[in-house]
């Protein structure tokens, strides 16, 4: 089985750190992870992409070409990375950036990602946090237990039981979702 | 064994510790900045040194200062700024000086595309400084071979009194991926440099024993008081420029490499041995061409992959080999055209030499590539 | 000590006679240096002497210690990571106008300013010697010199001012003339824990001299003696007199600038070091 992710948005908004993570979660799991990103003055504020990619077996070829999901957390992500996508992607938007979804895609979950981590832990810079929640609840492409020590081992010291709650919110999206 | 999520810059960093490298001296310079970063917190944990020059001159300067005191020394640079220690490298080739040179490289020339993935410096590696010369140049594929191979890197420098170079590309450097790391170091084979054993009024410092053309190396300040030179020199060191001294010494920096290509040319071969059809990649090129092999070989078409690992000295009997039973070579390198051009002299017209070279700064996808070879063989 | 003890002593059997032309001020500097380090009882073990490339760089080859004639401007550098790896040895850096000047600047100006324990001795003898008299960064304006058959319309630095002011903790100068005063300043530079520079002024006859009818080596001698004034007399002088000594090129000699109190590179990295290990 292999899973090829790719986390699209903004400069700031921990994307990079949620590919990263994800990929630890899947080391963790006996699982073959690779993970990169895209570099340069994008990541200083404009748009923003990490690709993770997780499989059972050797992973050579490390770009992901077309995402089996991919996390849209602005229009302008959204507008250039469905392009990549084909019938068989799961597009995540966050509600609060994503109006419209243009491009092939298989189902589009629009959950309100931002929202949730102000609401569930006082701040946006846990919408990372809360969308790898909802991805995990989604793919079962990692084990609950490696993510959230995936998560612990990423974040700043005193933060742990936010993340817990931000990763459980993003979970919870995704099981209560209604289509 | 602690597993591990690795940048292949970090791998690199954790290589270069663990082989025992004490200096570090270098501008920083995308996309192998990361090496200098880690390299600052790293080097004095282990009683290292880091130094962040002025400029790209000076970083690898410092690296062969470092090195005549007796110390493992390395630097990391991209291509703006391995142009710029072009001269420097000459005088570790000449004066015999271990240092090892990691070159990530980016899109050229000039400022070029300073974070997307290309190989147009393998000429460079070769040829980059004035003169005949002889470098050794190594490319890992993956995050694991960074460590293995800048620790091999060192081990190289230190063995045979020269510069390597480890060649990378932006997709090797900055990618993250699972690594193994050794719990203690200090199990891994390490190599230092011969030091003269005689008595110091005794010692040549480029003064050979039979078959070893390697000579013991004095550090600056053991009481072997010796001198480096950029001029041509003979045994003693000193400048000495008659034809019979130029060619003795051109002859033995030349020989000391490649009368021993056994011990340093390593490579990989996947799926070759029943191939019809080989692709010849290096770095992270390669990482597109094992995804193709198997892709290919789904489809029934019998290809298989010949990986260098160490780019130059030019693995050259392998490919002959490879030559004289397959039916045609495809090589893949994310540059207009480099390599293929010393696989088409090895070569020699056998069989038939194709190039797949990629230089719009992204790498192939596996498809692209079979597509491509596909091609070549009217299918 | 004398010359021909110092001779045995401190320079490679078999390496002389040296390069350099007769008349040529280098060999009285490459002399001061074996006299200072001789006089501050140094091992040659622990002496270093790291070159560039010129004519004053040919000097390290002569000298029986730990040496390196290295590239053009890029002595600094390398001497900086040799003293980065052993701190222990005392590294003396011979180099020219152009070595240390031009090509070799930013070195020059970032050593200083990192207070690394190097000793610099630039040889100035305001032109380009061995490729044959063309002008430095150090040709004073108005000179002429094989790429200024119209005279040099550049201005000359003043390199010490330039150390001095990028963060150089020991400035000096002399004089081929001023031989003992030369040798007490390079012995105090080298003794001096922190970036020293010493700028001693030499003539080129054959390719200074020559060009701008200077005359013969003694000329250049002459002209050396009555343009040098000791740094105590040179503070002595009022301003009118002074103002009217530097229109007429004189300059001062002995050591001009020294500062103890400025933590030294190596040390400073020893502390890190500490700091990174666990320590304070």
């Amino acid at each position: 089985m292999r899973h090829n992710f790719r986390f699209a948005g903004t400069g700031g908004q921990g994307l990079i750190t949620a590919a990263i993570i994800l990929a630890e979660a899947a080391i963790e799991d006996n699982k073959e992870a690779v993970q990169s990103q895209s570099y340069g003055p994008e990541a200083r504020g404009g748009s923003s992409k990490a690709d993770c990619i997780i499989s059972d077996d050797k992973i050579w070829f490390n770009r992901v070409v077309c995402p089996d999901v991919l996390l849209a957390m602005s229009q302008e992500a959204a507008n250039k990375y469905t392009a990549d996508c084909d019938e068989n992607t799961v597009v995540i938007t966050d509600s609060l950036f994503v109006k419209d979804l243009p491009g092939k895609h298989k189902e589009r979950y629009d959950l309100p990602i931002t929202h949730t981590a102000v609401n569930e832990c006082g701040k946006t810079l846990f919408a990372n946090i809360v969308a790898l929640g909802a991805i995990v609840a989604l793919t079962h492409c990692v084990s609950d237990e490696s993510i959230v020590n995936a998560v612990l081992g990423r974040v700043p010291k005193g933060t742990e039981e936010a993340n817990k709650k931000a990763l459980k919110a993003g979970m919870d999206l995704v099981r209560n979702y209604k289509k | 064994m602690s597993i591990k999520l690795l940048q292949g810059n970090q791998a690199v960093v954790e290589g270069a510790i663990a082989a025992g490298v004490k200096f570090y001296g270098g501008y920083p310079i995308t996309p192998s900045t990361e090496i200098a970063e880690q390299l600052a917190a790293r080097l004095p944990q282990v009683g290292g040194k880091f130094m962040q020059t002025e400029d790209e001159l000076a970083g690898i300067g410092a690296v062969i200062g470092a090195s005549m005191g007796g110390k493992k020394a390395m630097t990391a640079t991209s291509g703006p700024g391995f142009s710029l220690k072009q001269e420097l490298l000459g005088l570790a080739c000449t004066a015999e000086i271990p240092i090892v040179v990691v070159d990530v490289q980016r899109v050229g020339p000039a400022t070029g595309q300073p974070t997307s993935p290309a190989q147009g410096e393998v000429m460079m590696t070769r040829w980059g400084t004035h003169g005949d010369h002889w470098v050794i140049v190594v490319s890992p594929v993956s995050v694991p071979e960074c460590f293995w191979l800048t620790i091999r890197a060192v081990n190289l420098a230190e063995k045979y009194r020269v510069p390597v170079i480890i060649l990378m590309d932006e997709v090797v450097g900055h990618m993250r991926e699972k690594i193994e790391l050794p719990d203690d170091y200090s199990t891994i084979e390490t190599v230092d440099r011969k030091r003269p054993d005689c008595a110091p009024e005794d010692y040549l410092a480029y003064g050979t024993k039979g078959d070893d053309l390697v000579p013991p190396m004095a550090d600056f300040g053991s009481g072997y008081r010796w001198h480096v030179t950029g001029l041509i020199h003979d045994e003693t060191g000193f400048p000495k420029g008659t034809p019979d001294a130029t060619l003795q010494s051109l002859n033995r920096l030349h020989d000391k490499i490649y009368k021993n290509l056994d011990d340093i040319v390593t490579f990989e071969n996947y799926k070759t041995d029943d191939a019809d059809y080989v692709i010849v990649s290096f770095g992270g090129a390669a990482r597109t061409a094992y995804d193709t092999v198997d892709m290919a070989r789904k489809e029934g078409l019998k290809v298989g992959l010949f990986r260098a690992i160490t780019l130059w000295p030019f693995p050259e009997k392998q490919v002959q080999e490879l030559a004289s039973r397959v039916q045609g070579i495809l090589v893949h390198e994310l540059n207009y055209g480099q390599y293929v051009l010393e696989v088409e002299r090895v070569v020699a017209g056998k069989c038939p030499v194709w190039l797949y070279g990629k230089y719009d700064n992204s790498s192939a996808a596996p498809k692209q590539l079979l597509d491509e070879l596909k091609k070549h063989l009217g299918r | 000590m004398g010359m021909e003890q110092l001779l045995e002593k401190y320079f490679r059997p078999g390496r002389l006679p040296h390069i350099w032309c007769p008349g040529c001020g280098h060999g009285i500097i490459t002399g001061a240096i074996v006299k200072a380090v001789d006089k501050l009882g140094l091992s040659k073990d622990e002496v270093a002497v790291i070159s560039g490339i010129g004519c004053s760089s040919r000097a390290s080859g002569y000298l029986d210690f730990n040496t390196a004639n290295t590239l053009h401007g890029r002595a600094l550098p390398i001497a900086s990571g040799l003293k980065m790896a052993n701190p222990k040895l005392k590294v003396i850096v011979p180099s020219g106008d152009g070595d240390a000047a031009a090509i070799g600047g930013n070195h020059l100006i970032h050593a200083a300013r990192r207070n690394i324990d190097l000793t610099l001795i630039v040889y100035n003898n305001s032109i380009y010697g061995m490729t044959g008299g063309q002008y430095s960064p150090l040709t004073p304006k108005g000179s002429k010199a094989t790429t200024a058959p119209y005279l040099t319309i550049e201005p000359a630095f003043n390199l010490l001012d330039l150390a001095k002011a990028a963060g150089a903790t020991f400035v000096a100068r002399s004089t081929t003339f001023h031989v003992q005063n030369m040798v007490d300043v390079i012995a105090k530079a080298i003794e001096h824990k922190g970036f020293s520079i010493v700028e001693c002024v030499t003539g080129c006859p054959t390719n200074f001299g020559r060009q701008n009818k200077i005359g013969s080596a003694p000329k250049m001698i002459e002209w050396q003696r009555d343009h040098g004034v000791m740094i105590g007399a040179w503070n002595r002088m009022d301003d009118e007199t002074r103002a009217k000594a530097l229109a007429d090129g004189k300059f001062p000699i002995g050591v001009l600038y020294e500062n103890n109190d400025v933590q030294e590179y190596t040390e400073a990295y020893d502390e890190l070091i500490k700091r990174a290990q666990g320590g304070k």
